[in-house]
């Protein structure tokens, strides 16, 4: 221990010595950045006194408290950020917010009730496009996917769809649909919308078909039932929590994303309900309002984020209600 | 009866003609996934031809862009994409790491539940809600406490110290790279989480059972038997925080340069899509856009593919 002890000194003065020497402008950096150093010197003195059984207790105490710091870290921080949408998202939510249109730069007042029907429209459509196609393709994976060498493979462009780039399929849709059509539409941010849809649902829907126990499918075929009826009849109603949950989360997905609208229905400053161009919408118009110098341009932006954040929150949370019910789904 | 039990695609006793359309009508929709990722590649490839054939391989190595002259490069930003996400792995793995053990391990049952869904509500923020709030909260405040200090201490120590150099701007490489952090962060949880907890409890028990502390059972045991799908979850944080766009474009500056200095300002690949695709009317400014949209492709792709591929084994190995 005292031989650690003499060490650790000889090595601080000298860590310090050279850090003010060193760092010839501001020597109280040079002893500030020699500290980690210095610290990690004393540790090892410290730690090296220790008995095998205090170092390993102690080992486990430190470790402990770091992983109890890094949840609460975790936590805090949805805390700040749901605290700061709070704070400067609130005062934006007035009625003007739900009945007026975005205002133009440099004027007082407006709202976002052109983007929040724009938002609401191309978030159904997509959702409304996509889920068949999400819960058809998994209704192949749970039923009728085994032994078919292309189910894994579906399985597997599925999950890296799942997590693939969103404004890829911005790039996509402005190639297939806007560059066809000659100009920027609500239905090619729909369609955009639809292909991130489709992951969420084929994913979930799979994973709650194959949560039904097989001795339903069993009863059913017993009575004669065709297949496809006991898929439709017995399967899907004892999966439709889930599957529902996974539409939801589709949903919820879908409802922020920003990048993939960002050449496709772009934005509109007025109201409109033409599917065939231009249309506004929540993420996008907070993009625009919240990088420009206007004050009431951020004061909307915050308030279409606080909106965004507790309505895609709330799905969330009903999603997981939802699939908490049932006993089996869990 | 066992066979029907075992095989669910066997033939139902009495099919119907309509079992073969509704089997063949799953089967299409199903095949339309495959089909969707084929277009997407082939529609940036074939959008991206021109850039190819004229900026060639160089295109990877130059750090030209200059759309008057329609002179352009992506190394800047395949530099920015790669130093963001590795600030966002260097920080939030270890964090994640914290989490999943918090989770698994010391927290008690009743607060399990709540514990995990705060932390998997952080992956239903949107992405630009962390843009914004990253924008007008974090940046001014990293700008006016953490970088003076930073650039005051680090920026002077020999050899690491041109990592931090520079005037504090707040936005920048690491500002984006801890906004990264904080996004992928629930993603590995989550999936760090339930690799742990696919650990048989006899093996953790038979190490408490000699004297193990839990530090010991974490690094020792559980580690050890779920490495392949830790990686795995590593990974698939990885490739999102690659692919994310609308958080790194608020906080990043979207300046086409490479500073040794993770404080300064740069681009990523996804921010310059977001950022210039809109105003690029240019044949070869839009090319050149969507070939930088076929590297993140690529890169991306490529990531998944390989957290997908461990965590497929990972799976097998405990039998589920």
């Amino acid at each position: 221990m005292d031989r650690r002890a003499a060490i650790a000194t000889a090595v601080t003065i000298a860590l310090l010595g050279l850090g003010i020497v060193a760092f010839g402008r501001s020597p109280l950096a040079g002893a500030i950045t020699a500290l980690p150093l210095i610290a990690a010197v004393w540790l090892w003195a410290i730690w090296g006194g220790l008995s095998p059984y205090a170092r390993r207790r102690a080992t486990n105490v430190v470790v402990l408290t770091l992983s109890f710091g890094a949840t609460g870290l975790g936590v805090l921080v949805l805390a700040l950020i749901l605290g700061d949408l709070i704070w400067n998202g609130l005062s934006a939510l007035n009625l003007d917010f739900f009945a007026q249109s975005t205002p133009a730069s440099g004027s007082v007042g407006g709202g976002m009730l052109n983007a929040i029907y724009g938002s609401a429209v191309m978030t159904g459509v997509a959702t409304l496009v996509g889920s068949p196609v999400g819960i058809l393709a998994g209704t192949f994976l749970a039923e009728y996917g085994r032994g078919n060498p292309i189910a894994p493979v579906i399985r597997f462009i599925n999950d890296i769809l799942l997590s693939a780039p969103s404004i890829i399929v911005g790039l996509f849709i402005y190639q297939v649909m806007v560059l066809r059509m000659g100009h920027f539409s609500a239905w090619a941010g729909s369609a955009a919308l639809a292909i991130l849809v489709v992951p969420v649902v084929v994913r979930t829907t799979e994973d709650m078909l194959n949560l039904v126990p097989n001795s339903l499918r069993e009863a059913a075929v017993a009575l004669g039932t065709p297949k496809w009826k006991v898929i439709v009849s017995v399967t899907y109603r004892a999966a439709m929590q889930g599957m529902l949950t996974g539409v939801m989360l589709a949903v919820a997905r879908i409802a922020g994303e920003t990048a993939p609208l960002l050449f496709t229905a772009v934005n509109n400053q007025f109201w409109s309900t033409d599917m065939n161009s231009w249309m506004a919408n929540l993420p996008v118009v907070i993009f625009q309002f919240a990088l420009s110098p206007d004050a009431n341009w951020q004061r909307l932006a915050w308030g279409g984020a606080l909106l965004v954040t507790v309505t895609i929150l709330a799905l969330n949370i009903a999603a997981r209600l939802l699939a908490s019910w049932r006993s089996f789904s869990r | 009866m066992a066979e029907i039990a075992l095989n669910r695609s066997a033939e139902a006793p009495r099919s119907s003609g309509f079992d073969k359309v509704f089997q063949a009508t799953t089967w299409f929709f199903a095949i339309l996934i495959l089909v969707i990722l084929a277009a997407i590649i082939v529609s940036l490839v074939l959008s991206a031809i021109p850039a190819i054939r004229r900026f060639g391989p160089g295109f990877l190595t130059s750090a030209a862009w200059n759309p008057v002259k329609a002179d352009f490069g992506a190394l800047p930003a395949i530099y920015g994409t790669l130093i963001t996400s590795f600030i966002a792995m260097l920080v939030g793995v270890p964090v994640a790491f914290g989490i999943a053990l918090f989770i698994t391990e010391l927290c008690p049952r009743w607060l399990r539940r709540p514990i995990g869904t705060l932390i998997e509500l952080l992956a239903g923020i949107p992405s630009i809600i962390y843009g914004i709030w990253g924008l007008f909260v974090f940046a001014p405040f990293f700008q006016s406490t953490v970088e003076p200090w930073m650039i005051d201490t680090l920026g002077n120590v020999p050899l690491v110290g041109v990592l931090f150099e520079g005037p504090p701007l707040g936005i920048g490489a690491f500002t984006a790279g801890l906004i990264l952090a904080i996004m992928v962060l629930p993603f590995i949880a989550s999936v760090m989480r339930d690799v742990f907890e696919t650990v048989p409890a006899v093996l953790k028990e038979s190490a408490y059972g000699i004297g193990a502390t839990t530090w010991e059972v974490m690094w020792n045991i559980v580690l050890p038997t779920t490495r392949v799908g830790v990686i795995g979850g590593i990974m698939l944080g990885l490739g999102r925080a690659l692919g994310e766009t609308m958080a790194v474009t608020f906080v990043i500056g979207n300046a086409h340069q490479i500073h040794a200095s993770v404080l300064q300002p740069g681009t990523t690949i996804s921010a310059t899509l977001a950022n210039e695709f809109a105003e690029a009317v240019d044949g070869t400014y839009r090319s050149s856009l969507f070939l930088l949209g076929l590297i993140l492709f690529v890169i991306t792709f490529i990531v998944l593919a390989i957290a997908k591929t461990l965590l497929f084994r990972m799976q097998q190995r405990a039998g589920t």
